[in-house]
């Protein structure tokens, strides 16, 4: 799918095979993960895939729509909250916190849309910060629910609570793949229908698109809320993965290192994200078991980035930034 | 048989030989967890350094076992603290866990731990239900429960200090709400009233928008804050002119050695309750105090004397089964059944919820010898988690909470 998803950007023969080979390494490597893991990588690669289909997420409005949301982990925190309130306080089935979870994270983000989708560029930033920060609060005050700083320990693991006849890390990862799979499929086809395209338009120049009829302001909506459905399917699996949610998962702080898997990995692409998300969780984890310097060495990574690949990883792959990425703004 | 069969039989006979006659055990693996970056840094270190002075003295051996020490900082966000315990027990292949400083992190750590089975020592986590409603069969805390020391204080405060009307001031999370929780039930069960509880956010700046709602007719303000809040408060309550009208009493963070030798003179006088000060005069805790002084140029706050002292409780508990610590049953069994005597802070006994019964000090600041410390001036001898109470008339009601 990925190989393909890049918007319109017409492939060398030699090189798409080459591509095809790359691809093929990667995908095995990931179906065969338990075999070639240990626990506690296959642990970190979970982790990996639950971020990246977060990332992948916010992208659909930060490199996709252009809205740059400060607030995305605060709908993330959503879902997860609801999988934990439902498991542990109303002992529900799996089927009820799977659903409920998304369609919490979604309704909420529903409601947020109302809000958001008015206002653009940094005022955009701006409000989806507030309402992020009031999740947040709500996290940390709403105490006979939340259970405020403490969080909420207990979440059954997914395959005990799936009823699951194997145990380990084994199932989670397998789950967390085929969902990371689905939904990357699931983006890559929003990003390159009609209504992906006029998502491209608005970012590009919503005046011209609103003078060619297009309801914007629609577009804008159910892209946040579409984005928000994602990212509570990503909810959903930290949970289980987890065991465990506090406030810490919905601050300013997630959100923004979120933000910083997309812009580091390449906005306007399905796999930069991700792939950014890979490189943030595995900087953090892997750095900080060798040296106590290692938010030096994350931050001078951030900076060389930056500086060296302001469009992200993935778009130095080719030369010129490719049809339909973003050029100037930002 | 050929001769090179018999060759190969004697070669692998003395091969097993050999390999019995030295057996060389491998090293016990000890792993740690503590925040050392971000606001909480300070107190981790501190943590961190009580356990680096006691496997010094015991030259990181124990039952004839080398001790192999694994840090890890968890940043004081309990993700982060996940994930870190996921790679000390899945990579690096610990036997023993220890450390953690908030009690959110304790709390999400406690169902890994469990489903793991590792043993762990809780140094500092105080939260309450750790010990109480939510108890883990792994886990042993040999800290204390934030409501602890507090009970004590409550009835100190009616009883001793003739205190009636009492306003609050806490941080506003699960530590500062045990903590006057502990302390409000004892004090109005003899006669006290808490007339005010005001709560201030955990990342609070400015104490002014909380010291101007304090009301002027009450006898004493009790607060708990730690870290650079601490220094603040002391400050601002000085500047508000309640220091020379209004008596303040508090937690014993408050005025803990972490932030003690940063304050001044607006600190004296202050009296607050813990189950450890670094001026109790034992000789276990001079002897304590004077090594971490040489060693780290500074006062030890209760953070590093509870790591010494879980790391000495933890030693012990391998002691006792001889260094097995690969029976991980035997040795979460050991921590709960070994008597540890000789430590700074006094008699120490574990309950069977695996809290700590230990003695509460009501402290009150001095200057001695130029320097603020802890001067203890009443004691209370054994006091349990559920300080006088029916232990399960008491877990049949609520946690502490605002």
């Amino acid at each position: 799918m990925a190989a393909r998803e890049r918007d319109g950007l017409k492939a060398v023969p030699y090189r798409s095979a080459y591509r095809r080979v790359a691809w093929f390494v990667v995908g095995a490597l990931l179906v065969l993960g338990p075999v070639v893991f240990t626990p506690y990588w296959l642990g970190l690669l979970t982790q990996v895939m639950v971020f990246a289909v977060l990332a992948m997420s916010l992208d659909i409005l930060l490199g996709y729509t252009g809205l740059p949301s400060l607030g995305h982990a605060g709908l993330f925190g959503v879902a997860a909250y609801a999988v934990a309130v439902l498991s542990t306080a109303h002992h529900a089935s799996f089927w009820v916190c799977v659903i409920g979870g998304i369609v919490a994270g979604t309704l909420v983000s529903a409601v947020f849309g109302l809000f958001v989708s008015h206002v653009r560029d940094v005022y955009f930033l701006m409000i989806t910060l507030a309402l992020g920060m009031v999740v947040w609060g709500l996290s940390y005050r709403w105490i006979p629910v939340t259970g405020g700083d403490n969080g909420i320990s207990g979440i059954p693991r997914l395959e005990s609570h799936a009823g699951l006849p194997v145990s380990g890390p084994t199932p989670v990862y397998y789950v967390t793949l085929a969902v990371l799979i689905v939904c990357g499929v699931l983006m890559a086809r929003l990003v390159r229908s009609p209504f992906g395209y006029t998502l491209r338009g608005i970012r590009e120049n919503e005046a011209r698109m609103k003078s060619l009829g297009f309801n914007t302001w629609l577009h804008c909506y159910v892209s946040y809320v579409i984005a928000g459905a994602f990212a509570s399917v990503a909810g959903v699996l930290w949970a289980y993965y987890n065991g465990f949610v506090g406030p810490t998962y919905v601050d300013l702080t997630a959100s923004s290192e979120v933000f910083l898997m997309v812009t580091l990995g390449g906005p306007g692409t399905l796999v930069g994200p991700a792939l950014g998300a890979g490189a943030i969780v595995l900087l953090k984890n892997v750095m900080s078991a060798y040296t106590h310097r290692w938010l030096l060495i994350l931050g001078a990574v951030y900076i060389v980035t930056i500086l060296g690949a302001p469009q992200g990883l993935w778009n130095l792959r080719v030369s010129s930034p490719p049809r339909g990425t973003r050029r100037t703004r930002r | 048989m050929s001769w090179w069969r018999v060759a190969l039989v004697v070669v692998i006979a003395g091969a097993t030989l050999v390999a019995t006659a030295q057996p060389v055990s491998p090293p016990i693996k000890l792993g740690f967890l503590a925040p050392l970056s971000g606001a909480y840094a300070q107190n981790g270190r501190d943590i961190l350094n009580g356990l680096l002075l006691y496997l010094d003295e015991i030259g990181y051996r124990a039952a004839g076992r080398t001790i192999e020490l694994l840090v890890e900082d968890d940043e004081a966000i309990p993700a982060v603290g996940l994930t870190k315990a996921r790679k000390l027990v899945e990579r690096d292949g610990v036997h023993v866990m220890a450390g953690a400083l908030l009690s959110s992190t304790g709390y999400a750590l406690a169902p890994y731990i469990d489903s793991m089975r590792i043993p762990m020592v809780y140094p500092v986590v105080s939260a309450d239900d750790l010990t109480q409603r939510k108890r883990s069969k792994w886990i042993v805390r040999t800290g204390y429960s934030g409501s602890q020391p507090n009970h004590a204080f409550g009835e100190y405060a009616y009883r001793v200090l003739k205190l009636r009307k009492v306003a609050t001031i806490a941080l506003d999370y699960a530590f500062g709400w045990e903590s006057v929780g502990g302390f409000e039930r004892t004090f109005v069960a003899d006669g006290g009233a808490v007339t005010q509880k005001i709560w201030c956010p955990v990342s609070v700046h400015d104490f002014a928008p909380y010291l101007t709602q304090v009301s002027r007719d009450v006898d004493a303000v009790y607060a708990l804050v730690l870290g650079r809040a601490a220094l603040q408060f002391m400050r601002q309550y000085r500047e508000f002119g309640l220091k020379d009208r209004v008596l303040l009493i508090g937690a014993g963070t408050t005025t803990d050695e972490h932030v003690l030798p940063f304050m001044g003179d607006e600190a004296l006088g202050v009296i607050t309750a813990l189950h450890y000060s670094a001026a109790l005069d034992t000789p276990a805790n001079r002897t304590f105090v004077a090594a971490y002084r040489a060693r780290f140029r500074k006062i030890p706050s209760y953070y590093a004397e509870s790591m010494y002292t879980g790391a000495k409780w933890l030693v012990a508990a391998t002691e006792s089964i001889h260094g097995h610590v690969e029976d991980r049953a035997a040795l979460v069994d050991a921590l709960r059944a070994v008597k540890v005597a000789d430590l700074p802070r006094g008699p120490v006994e574990l309950d069977a919820y695996g809290n700590p019964i230990e003695n509460v000090y009501v402290r009150k600041v001095e200057r001695v010898n130029g320097e603020l410390q802890n001067t203890v001036i009443a004691t209370f001898p054994k006091v349990s988690q559920f300080w006088k109470y029916n232990p399960s008339d008491y877990l049949k009601q609520p946690l502490y909470s605002r």
